[in-house]
């Protein structure tokens, strides 16, 4: 009986314990509640976002560009694409069967939408076929009773409606790649699409506009549940630019198969109404990802499509650098109004003879007949007296030997030789022929089709040193543009020898003539040789034209502009082994100027 | 007054109205409450919709209700002559389930009764504490202190844990070795002995370990830490921690609460609605539940301690415990302080079988209160 007693005592006891460790294991529990709910509150209300709240990004529209006219040069298509969810349709396969009755699908296709049926959950759009015609569509809307869990949906594709013409100037779109800098949430978006080349690229920022985003509940499955938030974007800006859609096709038509450049200046701004780069690719086919075929066809043609010449093809100037030589010349005082060389045809230095063009000479010449015939004899002599250093000093003057700058890449700066450059980067001392080639635009002498362009504007415009660009200035810039050190009566003494080469008998490009109302051209013709003539050659005769190679044709330029009176355009034509300067590049340049006077009279 | 009623009643059966007068009512308001509790909870988990949970739930504490009230009718002395009678057919049941299980090559745990599904499991842990009672109601304190003493209730205990470990159910076995283990306790096992066994424990682990296969091992590791399968059982203790702690204090609010309703809580219906729970009405609603579940434990203690009988005292720790270990080992689970072990929050959690047991457990502890004067002898 006492041991009964003690049995008792002792589950009493032992109880109480027993409780007391139960009632300690709760408050375990309490705590551990209060540390995940008031502790940690924060983090797990995060993390319980991130778990309902998806996030999309809206894409906002690209910015459209727009000629100076308001035509539009580069827009956003819709790209109609045809889904299928599904979970919408009773049997995926005879809904896909149905559809490529209407549209074939090729195995390739079908073995991918089979794939991802199998790897995506059932609510998920999956992509049947991307860019589908209008007519597509239609089809497909109008099939929609056999075609259960089909959609479609669109998206924007960038679209270049003049395709190759405009391509060296707006380049194209692609996608991001690893390389491009992520500063932009919307660069992380699949499919998103950034300038690449071209203006789409110098205006990247402010075509792309700022991404909007849409703040969506899930479910654990992925399922969107409602829509919580929406914050629309800013679409991007749209880009007028000085381009004039009309003049730009009438230039790129005017090449037809050759390969070269134009640029058409107005002289008094800048503005470039027509950039023409031939041959060109298609941005519209750059933008929707280039097939490796056609890519690597264009890497290896020797016209280069893939090349901006404007701007990255180096070409010696040759007789259009003549104005250059001319007006140093009269700078430093040894070319006078009544100053007159005589032309043999050719000029003796020490033991090597340096020919004219003409093979029997011109005769005496001034400045303006030696511009008007392109003499180089006067323009041996005349880079002789005065040395390279006056040109260069002049050239540079006039935008040659750097790089213009107009934004777009890949822009080289020519070359300006000097006395010191040939002993700095060739280690050798200047030599009087070097003097000679100078002199003519050749040797050494490198430019570029937009710097002659910008030569030509700022001989013809009072002397103003202006900018191409693509985009109208501002009056302020406008204001600040000044005028180049050089005496006026000069640069009239070289429009003069200008007009006389369109509008003067004998001139190079007299052929090429035109007088619209009173209004007529002037220009300078230029023909260079890519490589050395032989003296053999000269004896028997050079090889003209067709009979020789593409690759070792001259190259043919032609710096004009137009009204004379009172010049409003600048031109540059190059025809890369084109002939000669003034039977193929002059009247190219020619019928440029007088399309823009014919288009700015029917305007008024 | 209070002696002269001790003494009328001490050795006699009461009359049904006696009985029913000296129910603890608060205790079976805490009851009912947490019922209501849960089938709120279910509503909740259907997205606010009575089916296919919350009116089942309803209709399971009913039939609880009534199973419970008739244990309290029930003569007290009825379950101790039973108790062992009670322990063998569990045992058999659970036999049952074992072979039938393997025939069906698959795990199977319960037995269709046709209106509900019967897991043995659950009967047995009534049935074991009842047995074990019996057993030590039967000893002395000589006997309990002799290591021969123990092996009757130690082989009563093993054997059905054995059993149901092979299911294979970890949690219910575990349940039913600490239920009883606290009974060992109680009664007065020396400490040292569990210390012993603890420490062989440690020592047959390595042992053991060796023996298992590769398979069995991975079953394991990732049974001790969740978070080396973060898609499987550790995907559950993650979402389960998101949701309690984007509770907060006050909560989402009832039907809003968004990690369960947007499904990333899984069997938040089951083991995980204590979270759902937190999560929509915060710490204040959690620990509530865990207050009132304090009354309810603390209740059958003071049960236990009022009683004038040993088995009686033993019988209300051991269920009561055993309750303890249900809430206990549910809340430690989805808040991330155990492992996943399957064991569902009574009373709120949807299933039948444990309603059923835990309500017979509250009728058997009530009985124990009713006839609290009754001294039942040794038997």
């Amino acid at each position: 009986m006492n041991r009964d007693n003690d049995k008792g005592k002792v589950l009493i006891k032992r109880s109480l314990i027993l409780g007391l460790i139960q009632f300690v294991l709760l408050l375990v529990i309490v705590t551990r509640l209060y540390y995940l709910q008031v502790f940690q509150a924060n983090k797990y209300r995060m993390l319980a976002d991130e778990n309902r709240i998806s996030t999309r990004i809206l894409i906002p529209p690209r910015g459209l560009f727009y000629d100076r006219n308001g035509v539009v040069l580069a827009t956003n298509r819709q790209n109609f694409q045809a889904l299928i969810v599904a979970e919408q349709t009773p049997d995926v396969k005879s809904t896909l069967e149905a559809f490529s009755k209407l549209m074939p699908l090729s195995d390739a296709e079908i073995k991918r939408i089979r794939k991802e049926l199998k790897r995506k959950r059932s609510f998920v759009p999956i992509k049947i076929k991307e860019n589908l015609s209008w007519e597509d569509v239609s089809k497909i809307q109008l099939n929609a009773p056999d075609l259960p869990g089909v959609i479609i949906d669109e998206g924007l594709s960038r679209y270049y409606p003049y395709g190759e013409k405009l391509a060296h100037v707006l380049g194209y779109v692609s996608s991001v790649s690893d390389k491009d800098v992520k500063d932009d949430p919307l660069l992380e978006v699949p499919g998103f699409k950034i300038g690449k080349a071209g203006l789409e690229k110098l205006f990247e920022k402010r075509l792309r506009g700022q991404g909007g985003n849409l703040q969506l509940e899930v479910n654990a499955y992925g399922r969107v549940m409602k829509e919580i938030e929406r914050v629309d974007g800013v679409p991007g800006e749209k880009i007028d630019l000085t381009i004039d859609a009309r003049l730009q096709e009438k230039a790129y038509d005017l090449f037809g198969e050759e390969s070269g450049a134009v640029i058409l200046l107005d002289v008094r701004t800048g503005e470039i109404l027509s950039f023409v780069s031939t041959p060109a690719y298609d941005p519209n086919l750059m933008s929707q990802g280039m097939p490796t075929k056609i890519w690597n066809i264009m890497q290896n043609n020797e016209r280069r499509p893939l090349s901006n010449k404007a701007i990255s093809g180096q070409y010696s100037p040759g007789s259009t650098f003549k104005m250059i030589v001319a007006l140093a010349g009269m700078e430093a005082q040894s070319v006078k109004k009544d100053t007159k060389h005589f032309c043999s045809g050719k000029l003796m230095l020490g033991s090597h003879t340096f020919h004219c063009w003409k093979k029997h000479g011109h005769g005496y010449m001034d400045v303006v007949q030696a511009i008007q015939h392109s003499c180089d004899v006067f323009f041996y002599e005349t880079a002789q007296r005065i040395g390279v250093d006056k040109i260069a000093e002049v050239a540079r003057k006039f935008g040659l030997g750097k790089k213009v700058d107009i934004g777009l890449g890949y822009e080289l700066s020519g070359l300006i030789p000097t006395r010191d450059w040939k002993k700095k980067y060739r280690n050798e001392s200047w030599q009087k022929g070097d003097n000679f080639n100078a002199g003519i635009g050749q040797g050494y002498v490198l430019s570029t089709p937009i710097q002659l362009a910008s030569m030509i504007a700022k001989l013809v415009n009072g002397g103003y040193d202006i900018k191409p660009t693509f985009t109208k200035p501002t009056q302020a810039e406008l204001n600040s543009i000044k005028k180049i050190n050089v005496r006026d009566e000069h640069l009239t003494k070289i429009k003069d020898g200008m007009y006389s080469v369109v509008n003067v008998p004998g001139g190079t490009a007299f052929m090429s003539r035109f007088n619209y109302n009173g209004i007529k051209m002037g220009g300078k013709t230029g023909t260079t040789q890519v490589r050395r003539i032989t003296l053999k050659e000269r004896q028997t005769g050079v090889l003209k034209g067709e009979a020789l190679p593409w690759k070792l044709r001259n190259h043919a330029l032609f710096v004009g502009y137009a009204p004379h009176d009172n010049p409003k355009y600048a031109i540059a034509v190059l025809v890369e082994h084109g002939g000669g300067g003034s039977s193929v590049a002059a009247p190219i340049g020619s019928k440029i100027l007088l399309e823009a006077i014919k288009l700015d009279d029917m305007k008024e | 007054m209070y002696k002269s009623y001790e003494t009328t009643f001490k050795n006699q059966s009461l009359t049904i109205r006696e009985k029913l007068v000296n129910i603890s009512f608060s205790y079976v308001f805490l009851i009912v409450l947490l019922g209501a509790i849960g089938t709120f909870m279910l509503y909740s988990a259907a997205n606010g919709h009575w089916s296919p949970w919350a009116i089942n739930h309803l209709m399971r504490i009913g039939l609880g209700f009534s199973v419970m009230m008739f244990i309290v009718l029930l003569d007290i002395k009825i379950i101790l002559r039973y108790s062992y009678l009670f322990y063998f057919a569990a045992l058999i049941l659970l036999v049952i389930v074992e072979v039938t299980g393997y025939v069906g090559m698959g795990a199977q745990r319960w037995i269709n009764l046709g209106f509900m599904k019967l897991q043995p499991s659950e009967v047995m842990k009534i049935a074991v504490v009842l047995a074990v009672a019996k057993y030590f109601n039967s000893t002395s304190l000589q006997s309990i202190e002799t290591v021969k003493g123990l092996m009757p209730p130690l082989l009563m205990v093993l054997t059905p844990a054995f059993l149901v470990l092979t299911q294979p159910d970890l949690g219910t076995s575990l349940m039913l070795l600490l239920t009883v283990g606290a009974m060992f306790f109680v009664v007065g096992v020396k400490l040292w002995k569990f210390g012993a066994v603890f420490i062989g424990a440690l020592v047959a682990m390595p042992v053991a370990w060796g023996l298992m296969h590769k398979y069995q091992q991975n079953r394991v590791l990732t049974f001790l830490d969740p978070e080396r399968d973060p898609l499987g059982t550790g995907y559950h203790i993650i979402q389960s921690k998101i949701a309690l702690g984007s509770g907060g204090i006050w909560g989402k609010g009832f039907l809003k609460g968004t990690q369960s309703h947007l499904n990333f809580l899984p069997e938040k219906h089951t083991d995980f609605i204590y979270t759902m729970l937190s999560e929509e009405f915060g710490l204040i609603g959690a620990v509530f539940i865990v207050f009132l579940n304090v009354l309810i434990i603390a209740y059958g203690y003071s049960f236990a301690l009022k009683s004038n009988s040993y088995f009686g005292k033993l019988v209300a720790i051991g269920l009561t415990t055993n309750y303890f270990f249900y809430v206990f080992i549910n809340m430690a689970m989805v808040l991330g302080l155990l492992p996943v072990v399957g064991v569902p929050l009574p009373l709120i959690s949807y299933g039948g079988t444990v309603i059923l047991s835990v309500m017979t457990s509250f009728g058997i502890i009530l009985s124990v209160y009713v006839n609290r004067h009754q001294n039942l002898g040794k038997d």
